[in-house]
């Protein structure tokens, strides 16, 4: 098991939620401060190094127009990474590539990552939340296959090593790719995929890559990885999915204390109470299928939505799988019971800061998890453990 | 329902043909809401002339095949679709997007059409850049939308829990075609500006005065790229005259 802390730089100093009808896309950015952004910066990235010097890895993300995550250059801050941090390995969930015009590009910044941090990368690819399309102006109709194609030429750009190449595609047009650096890694790095889809979950596993998924909870997770599975054995790569080809990202507080986790946790749902954003950018066109749309405008939850609002609440997020919060018995209880119902995933992607959770409780936080819950999940689930057979794995535990 | 289809290219078309009437056909092209054979303007446009409407790719039944993502697709894709129906020249009638459509038909083959009309055409781009032309309808509350789209969005509003799964599909379908067809450039193609002036044939530009996605500013810079246009206003009516004003919108187009 591997434990990774997850930052999204946040900005949290926001008038009225009452005052704005969208956090994302639309608020102005005359409410952010530079002064206080740079002091935020230096802060966050003091607290992923904190969280390597525990033995944890880093992993960051990038999303646009939005206070919830200052950071529409991932790679930017991942190169500021590359260099501050020694031995984390360095997890970028990800790149959007349905969003970006140029892949090759995408591949350059990725390759001189790898080189700057002496072959630390883990390079993760996403689709990009429905909010992202309108700041990227992206089409969000076939996303999907432009994510693909974009991906796979990528990794052409990684592993083609004997001049320029061509690529005609259906989205992406290049006469000459020939990129400088290439990957320190070989083949390549390690490639991550973000879905929370089942569909999208099989696609991962028939291509081998590590699959994420955000806040699924219990059931979808354990569909979404039901799913992978099945993609990647029939694609032909044998029976046994290593739990290391899965990821699951929760927010995760861990205290010395009930109560002081307790407050941890709290501060934490600010992720999902201060997500406001209405339905013209929460759903564009073409975003979800037309089937789905039916079904919404019937009344379903948005599973789009992975901030549902059942998980306001630190009972209802601990209960729905989305959070993982306490003591660290309590948190290890916690992470044993999805891990199980899910059939066991390698990578914990922990959302461990948030809003107001200031700097001093999201170290104890990452301290308290990395002293008292990972060794045990380490030694619990090892990395060789074999994703889907629960039932197995819980009675070697006993 | 005189309901048919047709195979233009590889692509399976919807097709509404009225079959009855003398002289030339109208070709009528929907806008980005779809068409229904039951909307009120149907039967009164094909009274005396024969009126053939088809659904556009990705709208109603018809197909949306994976290479097409543009209105210069559908343009070709129509002027092929006359040659299947043997139409040497038609009557040409396209609202919204489909004037867009019928606008590119137009610069491309102009000798086919004897008369185009235009209600609430978008495809062109006339204002500076610093301001969308057509506002984003993608990017607003429904409510909103609503609102710059009817003069009477309360008579006029789809109303949803009355609609059966399929037509709540080919509601959201329409919607995601629309978007796929119009997103980037916004509602338009830089070079039809350029291609304008060789559409000859007489030219009406229709605007519903409350139309709050084509502005008479636009439709009148629109109309001067053509060098035989006329314009008119339908009253009490917003982007969707044809709709709201069926009279009056077939009066104008006959």
């Amino acid at each position: 098991m591997r434990a990774w802390h997850f930052s999204e730089n946040a900005y949290p100093y926001l008038p009225p939620a009452d005052s704005y009808p969208s956090i994302r896309v639309s608020l102005p950015n005359r409410i952010y401060d530079p002064a206080k952004g740079a002091a935020l910066y230096d802060r966050y990235i003091d607290e992923w190094l904190i969280a390597e010097e525990e033995g944890v890895e880093i992993m960051l993300n990038e999303h646009h127009q939005t206070a919830t995550c200052v950071d529409p250059a991932a790679p930017l801050m991942l190169a500021a990474l590359a260099r501050l941090s020694k031995k984390a390995r360095l997890l970028i969930l990800g790149n959007p590539i349905a969003n970006r015009r140029q892949p090759v590009r995408v591949a350059e910044e990725m390759a001189m990552i790898d080189v700057l941090s002496h072959g630390r990368l883990e390079a993760g690819f996403v689709r990009g939340v429905p909010y992202e399309v309108l700041p990227a102006n992206s089409n969000p109709v076939r996303m999907n296959e432009r994510h693909w194609e974009a991906l796979d030429l990528i990794v052409k750009c990684w592993t083609h090593h004997d001049g320029p190449f061509s690529h005609e595609g259906r989205f992406f047009h290049h006469r000459s790719i020939n990129i400088w650096p290439r990957t320190i890694q070989q083949p390549h790095p390690p490639i991550w995929v973000s879905s929370t889809s089942p569909s999208g979950a099989a696609q991962v596993g028939a291509h081998g890559y590590v699959q994420a998924t955000f806040l699924t909870g219990f059931d979808n997770t354990k569909r979404i990885f039901e799913s992978y599975r099945r993609g990647w054995r029939e694609a032909g790569r044998g029976q046994d999915v290593p739990i290391d080809r899965l990821a699951y990202a929760a927010l995760i507080y861990v205290g010395d204390t009930e109560a002081r986790a307790r407050a941890g946790a709290e501060k934490l749902l600010w992720y999902v109470t201060a997500n406001k954003v209405p339905p013209y950018f929460s759903n564009p066109p073409g975003y979800v299928p037309v089937a789905m749309n039916v079904q919404l405008a019937k009344g379903a939850h948005n599973v789009v939505s992975v901030f549902g609002t059942k998980q306001a609440t630190v009972e209802g997020a601990i209960e729905a799988g989305t959070m993982f919060a306490g003591t660290p018995d309590q948190v290890f209880e916690q992470i044993k019971k999805h891990w199980h119902h899910v059939g066991g995933y390698g990578n914990l992607l922990i959302m461990g800061q948030a809003g107001f959770l200031e700097h001093d409780d999201t170290v104890h936080g990452i301290r308290m998890f990395a002293r008292e819950v990972y060794p045990r999940l380490k030694e619990l689930f090892p990395d060789t453990t074999i994703s889907g057979m629960t039932g197995q794995v819980a009675a070697a535990a006993i | 329902m005189p309901v048919t289809k047709a195979k233009v290219a590889d692509v399976e078309l919807e097709l509404f043909d009225s079959g009855r009437g003398s002289g030339r056909p109208i070709l009528f092209l929907h806008g980005g809401g779809g068409f229904s054979g039951r909307q009120p303007f149907v039967a009164l446009l094909s009274e005396k002339r024969r009126l053939v409407v088809p659904s556009h790719p990705g709208f109603g039944k018809s197909a949306l095949p994976d290479w097409l993502d543009s209105v210069d697709d559908i343009a070709h894709l129509y002027l092929e679709l006359m040659d299947v129906l043997k139409f040497d020249r038609v009557d040409l009638v396209g609202c919204s997007i489909g004037g867009w459509i019928a606008a590119e038909m137009a610069t491309k083959s102009p000798e086919r059409f004897s008369r185009l009309v235009l209600a609430g055409p978008v495809g062109v781009k006339v204002g500076p850049p610093d301001k969308l032309d057509i506002p984003d309808i993608f990017a607003k509350p429904e409510t909103e939308v609503q609102k710059l789209t009817y003069h009477d969005p309360e008579r006029m509003k789809p109303d949803t829990s009355k609609m059966s799964d399929d037509e709540l599909a080919a509601m959201f379908r329409a919607r995601e075609t629309l978007a796929l067809l119009t997103w980037e450039p916004w509602m338009h193609n830089p070079k039809l500006k350029r291609r304008l002036h060789r559409v000859s044939a007489p030219t009406l530009f229709i605007r519903g005065e409350s139309d709050g996605l084509v502005s008479q500013t636009y439709l009148d810079a629109y109309a001067r790229l053509l060098p035989n246009a006329s314009t008119q206003t339908i009253r009490h009516a917003g982007h969707v005259p044809q709709l709201e004003q069926p009279a009056a919108f077939t009066a104008a187009v006959r």
